[in-house]
């Protein structure tokens, strides 16, 4: 059984079908991307996956559970964590602390022991921190841990998010264009982090717009268009599809004026 | 109670001064509170004085009609403040956006009108016969216990949550924490503190009037916090005591403008937040009006001197914004 099962999702804002009965599975351990044009509805997939929006129709399935009336922190739970496309750090706090906040439902302390801190409370303060440094030492951001988010560059900021993200300790983790604003030296190391998320057992679903990394990173891939699925497969039989290209052609057109 | 100590302070602090400074104590611990709803949790309250009110009223109540004892009674209303927090807070901290400013504001005035109506609390003719069993030790004693459990507790895993709720409540949601759950036990938190406010209030002034629980005294309370700063609790501490004080050295001094105490505060508020955005003690993080202003008039200087060079204007911090 896959990881996750999507199944007929479709998403209305009023008037507007952003989502439309899209079906699509991700299997334990692959890598799926997510590519379409501007306004193809990828975002919003997340968003749903995530529980910050009710799909209006369809399924999710994750491990067996259904998720579509779950809150986001339910979901989180369960083990699907997230980067945000347009980055949303907790900006006026420390880079290490935007980290443990990721890790929110990895820890037990409540509100009582969250005043009266007992041993016990202290030792998981502890970990969580050491813990949150070992992540920040894999995104690459070793040495930054008492800066202010809000004074990281762009791409480092993307990588928090990254890192955060990780706290949560996801089986499943969606990255809403990670490469964006990132230039050709710092994309490269982002495809190898994500490469070895793969090793750590996290299975990856990613939305991205720079073609030669989805081609290069992802084992399937699945085209959106105007909300709908209009192909999907290997990097290779996406790139000969002709749906595909006629989407991004008729984008590019659309784009150019 | 502690009335060894009490005597130590009465021996050298003069009578006026140690109702200022009572006074100065109750409102650190409304200013304080406040703050976490406020400055750390990122949601504005408009009705802190309804909360006290609350403490105030059951206290006073219990103390007069019940004979119940002084310890009692103060926690007792804390604990019914809190009550009255989760019943306001819960209804609308469930849902985004300043519906708990509505709600708060609200809920002040329906209670002032309803202690204005009912006879047990003596309606406009105020409640009295309250003994006096708050004293300076008492009210020292509960400043330090606030400050030191919300200074915990804002140090924790609970409290930086709150603050990720301040920062991006969405981003918070999707880390995984309970947003309502935990903006509602701050809003409880902080309605607790002030109904033990209201009670030490309540058994120092021996008399209760719902005007002293009116929507100007929860603006004062938010004028308080802002001026210390927001998400600092010292800045509280400082803020509630220059601003309680203030008023008191004017009526001595400048009578004229202690008669204009909400001009005044506004014209403090404003300085403030000219010269420091975040807040007397608050983190200056991102930069002032003032610096701003400052920058650009020293950029635009600049270039006018050296107009062939293209040197952008100064950019306030490293982090750049998104795309869409
Ligand atoms: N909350 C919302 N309310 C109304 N419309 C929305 C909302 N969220 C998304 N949309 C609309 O849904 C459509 C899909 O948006 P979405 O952000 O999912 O696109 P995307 O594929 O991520 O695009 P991009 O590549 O530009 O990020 C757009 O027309 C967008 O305006
Ligand atoms: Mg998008």
């Amino acid at each position: 059984m896959a990881l996750l099962e999507v199944e007929g999702l479709t998403m209305e804002f009023g008037g507007l079908r952003a989502v439309d009965s899209v079906d699509f599975q991700v299997h334990e351990g692959e890598i799926l991307s997510i590519i379409g044009p501007n306004g193809a509805g990828k975002t919003t997939v997340f968003n749903v996956l995530t529980g910050i929006y009710h799909p209006t129709r369809g399924e999710i399935v994750f491990r067996g559970q259904r998720l579509n009336d779950l809150k986001p922190h339910h979901i989180t739970a369960l083990g699907i964590a997230r980067t945000f496309q347009n980055i949303r750090l907790f900006r006026e706090m420390s880079v290490w602390e935007n980290v443990v906040v990721g890790a929110h439902t990895r820890l037990k302390s409540g509100f009582f022991s969250s005043i009266f801190k007992g041993p016990a409370t202290r030792r998981e303060e502890r970990a969580a921190r050491e813990r949150a440094y070992k992540h920040l030492e894999f995104v690459g951001l070793k040495g930054l841990e008492t800066t202010k988010a809000r004074q990281l560059p762009y791409g480092a900021q993307r990588r928090l998010e990254i890192a955060r993200a990780l706290a949560a300790e996801p089986r499943l983790l969606l990255l809403d264009e990670p490469a964006a604003g990132m230039n050709a030296g710092e994309t490269e190391e982002l495809m190898s982090l994500i490469r070895k998320l793969k090793e750590q057992n996290i299975t990856v679903l990613l939305i991205e717009h720079d073609m030669r990394m989805v081609m290069d990173i992802s084992e399937r891939i699945v085209v959106l268009d105007h909300g709908r699925k209009i192909a999907e497969g290997t990097p290779a039989e996406v790139r000969r599809h002709e749906a595909v290209i006629a989407a991004y052609l008729g984008a590019s057109a659309r784009a150019g004026g | 109670m502690l009335d060894w100590a009490d005597g130590l302070l009465r021996s050298f602090i003069n009578s006026y001064y140690y109702g200022v400074l009572v006074s100065i104590g109750i409102n650190i611990i409304l200013t304080l509170s406040l703050n976490l709803v406020v400055g750390f949790t990122g949601q504005l309250h408009l009705g802190h004085a309804a909360f006290m009110a609350v403490g105030a009223y059951t206290a006073g109540l219990l103390a007069t009609k019940a004979g119940v004892g002084f310890w009692g009674a103060v926690l007792a209303a804390g604990l019914l403040a809190a009550v009255a927090g989760v019943i306001v807070g819960l209804p609308t901290l469930r849902l985004r956006g300043d519906y708990l400013a509505i709600a708060t504001l609200g809920f002040g005035e329906i209670l002032r009108i309803t202690l204005l109506n009912l006879d047990i609390t003596g309606g406009p003719f105020g409640l009295r016969g309250i003994p006096r069993q708050t004293n300076l030790p008492i009210v020292i004693l509960a400043v330090l216990f606030t400050y030191l459990v919300l200074r915990s507790l804002v140090n924790s895993r609970m409290g930086r949550a709150l603050i990720a709720i301040r920062e991006d409540e969405v981003a918070a949601q999707t880390m995984g924490i309970d947003t309502t759950r935990l903006k509602v036990t701050s809003f409880t938190v902080a309605a607790f503190f002030a109904g033990i406010a209201g009670a030490l209030f309540a058994y120092w002034f021996r008399y209760l009037n719902p005007s002293s629980f009116g929507f100007m005294i929860s603006i004062e309370l938010l004028a308080m916090v802002v001026f210390g700063g927001l998400g600092n609790l010292l800045g509280s501490v400082v803020g509630a005591s220059v601003m309680t004080y203030l008023p008191e050295l004017l009526r001595t001094v400048a009578p004229a403008i202690a008669e204009r105490r909400l001009v005044f505060y506004g014209a403090l508020l404003v300085i403030i937040m000219i010269l420091r955005p975040n807040g007397l003690l608050g983190t200056s993080s991102e930069q002032g009006w003032l610096e701003i202003w400052l920058a650009r008039r020293r950029s635009r200087t600049a270039q006018g001197s050296a107009a062939s060079s293209q040197v952008p204007p100064a950019s306030t911090g490293g982090a750049g914004h998104g795309p869409a």
